[in-house]
């Protein structure tokens, strides 16, 4: 609503962090057990729960997520298909929390994408061979412009990736998308009464 | 109402047009409106802090109705009338919602609501659900309601509070994605199968950006609770919604059903409910062809919805070998062998893809008479206190206690297992429910989705297991 974690620097430099993997589905970003919440903050600690953690909360060893760097890597590159699964806005607001600004994969689930957008988390999409070498070099460094659409990769090359242009619109010149649609009042009235109700 | 449609259109831009209150453009996304939004307790909080924090009101109260399923426990309330939450943080919530719908003059139906249930349950049930209408909830299976010709889809949080403001919400124009299902489906195959095979057949990324559209004379001949389970995992191929064109199926589901029409209302809705349907002209984006003879009743063996076999068929290595491999190991299964035999330890009936009275009829059909193997921990949770008291007036209850399953209060249960209806680390579970997900249905709990009949097949053979030697047993 409020686009709360909006990025203001409408580019995003960092390194990245890999998880290879297909098809991670919103019940991995955040585990069910941790929606009980009613807040939107501080969900950056149940972020991929059940992989860092034991059922018994310890937390698992030798497990390469704990080597995250959230100071260092705000970019997560990851395989096809992500955040498929429930529509939880928990997803993206877990992801912020945890450090991650922008997600890089071939593919991303529809609903995930429009809650991410709303956050202010970037989902940049690049072509598979872009992906593997991504994952063949993990902790690139890669710069994301937002208002430009651009992928930069040190060492590697410039991409461009599809982002909804009113959603950069918003959130390069921090619209609020709520008082876009409330600006339209007269018209929702008007669809109101042409349909009688 | 009027008629906007050009000659050749889809169901779906039929009532995409008849809801723009603007067009989208290259620059903006379209405002559609929208008639009925549902809310339940886990999604909503954060929305109505927004709303309270820009000091707003809700536009429409009348055109939300909410219920409380996710976070309930389905267990009976204690002799003092109290409920067991599993943690005062679910308890929190729950009143949340409870205060929230409060201020707002929104019609909540809580514990003192007879018609309280699961929100995809609950909607069609009492004629809430209506063809042509948009949708939508703050829940990825909101895809349910499109079982009745509405357009209806799963918004996040921050577009809950959206659809509170503003009753509207900006949407891209989605794709379509026309299925045709033919032919008759054998015996003890049910919708459940149909869609696990459709969702095997596309992939769980198969229909994202687009809305389905499920017909041919397979879908014709499905009753409304087998459409809704069709629809209702649509969003399990990825897809934004899935649709049904209305006809007198669906019509006689409505008559009567106190939100719906009544009288001569009744009449001109049904008169603008059967232009609801995709011209021959038309065309969708993509299409797919299934045929609907050769479904079989299927399990799932890996770890996402379309990792589907049937029960007697070896498990493939797959095409990405390296992620099947690895969901083969959390499953603790083999590829090149089937799933059939392989012990079980809990069974779930449940879940708005597999409650509905129909479905816990096709489980008692099997479980009448019979018992549950020893050792397995089997959960009936019906989708509504509606479904709920119709079961109990048929002596549903009695056959599934009587069997040595336990009969619970409605809810979501452990179809996200965030209530306390849990399985433990390591157990594999056989659900009616719609996400295999790792730790779907508990930290480190495994999952085999499959229909009721499957679902009840393996609750008295303890075992995974075909529902077909139950139906020729009982044919005898
Ligand atoms: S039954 Fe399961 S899928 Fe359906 S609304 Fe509840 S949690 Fe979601």
């Amino acid at each position: 609503m409020t686009e709360q974690s909006r990025n203001s620097a409408a580019v995003i430099h960092s390194h990245t962090y890999n998880i290879p993997l297909d098809n991670i589905d919103t019940d991995q970003i955040i585990p069910a057990q941790f929606l009980t919440t009613t807040e939107r903050e501080g969900l950056g600690k149940f972020c991929f729960y059940g992989w860092r953690f034991n059922a018994d909360g310890t937390a698992k060893e030798n497990n390469p997520l704990h080597d995250h760097r959230p100071d260092r890597q705000q970019v997560l590159v990851t395989g096809s298909n992500f955040g498929c699964g429930s529509s939880r806005e928990h997803a993206p607001w877990a992801l912020l929390d945890y450090g991650i600004r922008a997600v890089i994969s071939s593919r991303f689930a529809d609903i995930f994408c429009n809650n991410s957008l709303k956050n202010g988390l970037i989902p940049v999409t690049a072509e598979e061979q872009v992906i593997e070498y991504l994952h063949k070099h993990p902790d690139s460094m890669v710069s994301i412009d937002i208002g430009a659409r651009q992928l930069t990769i040190r060492d590697y090359g410039t991409f461009e990736f599809p982002l909804d242009p009113f959603s950069v619109f918003c959130l390069t010149r921090e619209i609020d998308q709520l008082d876009f649609i409330l600006q339209n009042e007269q018209e929702i009235s008007a669809h109101e009464q042409r349909y009688g109700k | 109402m009027p008629q906007q449609s050009p000659s050749d259109s889809t169901l779906f831009e039929k009532v995409w047009q008849r809801h723009l209150v603007r067009d989208e453009s290259a620059e903006t996304p379209a405002i559609l409106y929208i008639d009925l939004h549902l809310l339940h307790e886990v999604t909503t909080p954060q929305a109505f802090t927004e709303l309270n924090k820009r000091g707003l009101r809700v536009r429409r109260p009348d055109r939300c109705l909410a219920t409380i399923d996710h976070s309930v426990p389905t267990s009976a309330p204690d002799a003092d009338g109290k409920r067991h939450y599993v943690t005062g943080q679910a308890r929190a919530q729950v009143e949340t919602v409870q205060r929230n719908c409060e201020e707002h003059g929104i019609v909540l139906h809580g514990w003192d609501s007879p018609n309280r249930g699961i929100v995809h349950v609950i909607g069609p049930e009492l004629g809430a659900t209506q063809p042509g209408m948009t949708i939508v909830c703050g829940d990825s299976h909101t895809s349910t309601h499109g079982a009745f010709g509405a357009l209806a889809f799963g918004i996040g949080t921050t577009e809950v509070g959206h659809v509170l403001a503003s009753q509207c919400l900006l949407q891209r124009k989605p794709k379509t994605l026309g299925i045709r299902i033919e032919g008759e489906l054998a015996p003890g195959v049910t919708a459940k199968d149909v869609i696990l095979h459709i969702i095997g057949n596309i992939g769980i990324d198969g229909g994202t950006g687009s809305v389905i559209e499920y017909y041919g004379s397979t879908v014709r001949a499905m009753d409304m609770d087998s459409r809704m389970t069709l629809c209702n995992m649509s969003i399990e191929c990825g897809a934004r919604a899935g649709m049904v064109a209305p006809d007198d199926t669906t019509f006689d589901y409505l008559h009567g059903r106190p939100m719906a029409p009544q009288g001569a209302d009744w009449d001109a809705a049904v008169t603008d409910w059967k232009t609801l349907k995709t011209d021959p002209g038309a065309a969708y984006d993509a299409h797919v062809d299934i045929d609907a003879t050769h479904i079989r009743s299927l399990v799932t063996y890996g770890t996402h919805p379309g990792m589907v076999v049937a029960i007697d068929e070896a498990i493939p290595s797959g095409e990405s070998a390296e992620s099947t491999a690895d969901a083969l190991e959390y499953m603790g299964f083999q590829a090149g062998k089937s799933l059939e035999g392989e012990p079980v330890d809990v069974v779930f009936i449940g879940s708005c893809t597999n409650s509905r009275l129909s479905d816990l009829r096709a489980a008692a059909s099997i479980m009448k008479n019979r018992k549950v193997a020893d050792g397995l921990r089997v959960l009936v949770v019906p989708g509504s206190e509606q479904v709920r008291r119709a079961a109990e007036a048929e002596g549903l209850d009695r056959v599934f206690t009587e069997a040595g399953a336990q009969w619970r209060e409605a809810g979501c249960s452990m179809c996200i297992a965030m209530n306390g209806d849990i399985a433990a680390p390591g157990k594999l579970v056989v659900s009616t429910s719609n996400r295999n997900f790792r730790g779907r249905q508990g930290p480190l709990s495994r999952t085999i989705l499959a229909s009721p009949l499957t679902a009840a097949a393996c609750a008295i053979t303890g075992k995974v297991s075909s529902p077909q030697q139950f139906l020729e047993a009982d044919n005898d």
